[in-house]
């Protein structure tokens, strides 16, 4: 117990934060001074880069190989911050994938694995997460939604779209269940923001956007460090839009 | 892994936790329903994990059903204890 303002000492995992919105959520909880997890799946260069960077500016960070929609990883995740920084009390649930295609060329394949990384995943990851941030009487978990699902539907994106509005409502849900013991449970619902992994979906969306920009990673970062943050305690089960007002 | 722990120090540790959960101190008893403790679901969660914690012992969902007074609760970590 004891930590900066107050709330107790423990570390903060971001799944999926080798790079984009993840790698700058991890870098603005490092500034918040949390430790941080860096997971990855496949870019050890990537996510090794963003400890660096954390490191450097004086902050603590780990690089965490695993796949979350592997069972079996969110063990792996937790023991290791565990051991080495404290209970995990910052769950940032960003890990996503994409299989875009119009509903009749959607394969079981693509339907479940996008269900799995994005949904199941994080229920995995917030169920594994709850029962020490009860203990602690602190917790905070934000997924990354998007407007999509969460939002509007987006033709090509029923997968995507389903998985997202899953997670708002498994967001809300949980917030009811643990609201009592000091763990706030939020979503984040992006826009159109720059990462390689929108890279083409917003070309024809730009000048919806009343904001007449793409959000950077870093718009969607300050949301979720906000969330994550003491000053939020008594925010729970809601979903922050951050899309430039496209969906205003 | 489980720990050694004798039944007095179990029923000690819950009694304690129960009191930690806002239950009136005097009304904790053996035989106390959880209902009458005003010891909701999420507490139970909450003991669940105690018990792992400082005992080793995991208890599932379905280890829990029917566990709806201290002493069932106390046996049912002796039990896993073995």
């Amino acid at each position: 117990m004891g930590g900066m303002n107050g709330r107790p000492d423990g570390s903060a995992l971001v799944t999926g934060a080798s790079r984009g919105i993840g790698a700058a959520i991890a870098k603005a909880l490092a500034r918040e001074g949390w430790p941080v997890g860096v997971n990855f799946r496949s870019d050890e260069d990537a996510a090794r880069a963003v400890v660096d960077e954390i490191t450097q500016a004086g902050g603590r960070a780990k690089a965490l190989e695993g796949d979350v929609s592997d069972p079996a990883t969110p063990d792996v995740l937790f023991e290791a911050l565990e051991e080495e920084f404290g209970p995990v009390l910052v769950l940032i649930n960003n890990a996503g994938v994409r299989a875009d295609g119009l509903a009749p060329m959607i394969d079981d394949e693509d339907w479940n694995s996008v269900i799995d990384t994005n949904l199941s995943a994080a229920f995995r990851l917030t169920r594994r997460a709850l029962r020490p941030m009860i203990r602690n009487r602190y917790g905070r978990v934000v997924n990354i939604a998007s407007i999509v699902g969460a939002v509007k539907g987006n033709a090509g994106q029923a997968n995507y779209a389903a998985s997202k509005a899953g997670l708002v409502a498994m967001t809300k849900t949980v917030a009811a269940e643990v609201a009592r013991r000091g763990v706030t449970v939020n979503a984040v619902a992006p826009g159109l923001i720059e990462t390689d992994m929108s890279e083409g979906v917003g070309d024809n969306l730009l000048e919806l956007v009343p904001a007449r920009r793409a959000g950077t990673p870093e718009d969607v970062a300050e949301c979720v460090r906000f969330l994550a943050s003491d000053g939020a305690a008594y925010v729970t089960g809601v979903c922050l839009t951050v899309d430039g007002g496209l969906t205003a | 892994m489980a720990a050694t722990a004798t039944r007095e120090e179990i029923e000690s540790r819950v009694f304690t936790a129960l009191e930690e959960f806002g239950a009136e101190p005097g009304a904790i008893e053996p035989d106390a329903t959880f209902e009458s403790l005003d010891i909701d679901s999420l507490d139970l969660v909450e003991l669940a994990q105690i018990v792992e914690d400082e005992y080793g012992v995991q208890l599932k969902g379905e280890d829990m059903e029917g566990v709806d007074t201290v002493r069932k609760a106390v046996d049912l970590v002796m039990s896993k204890l073995g």
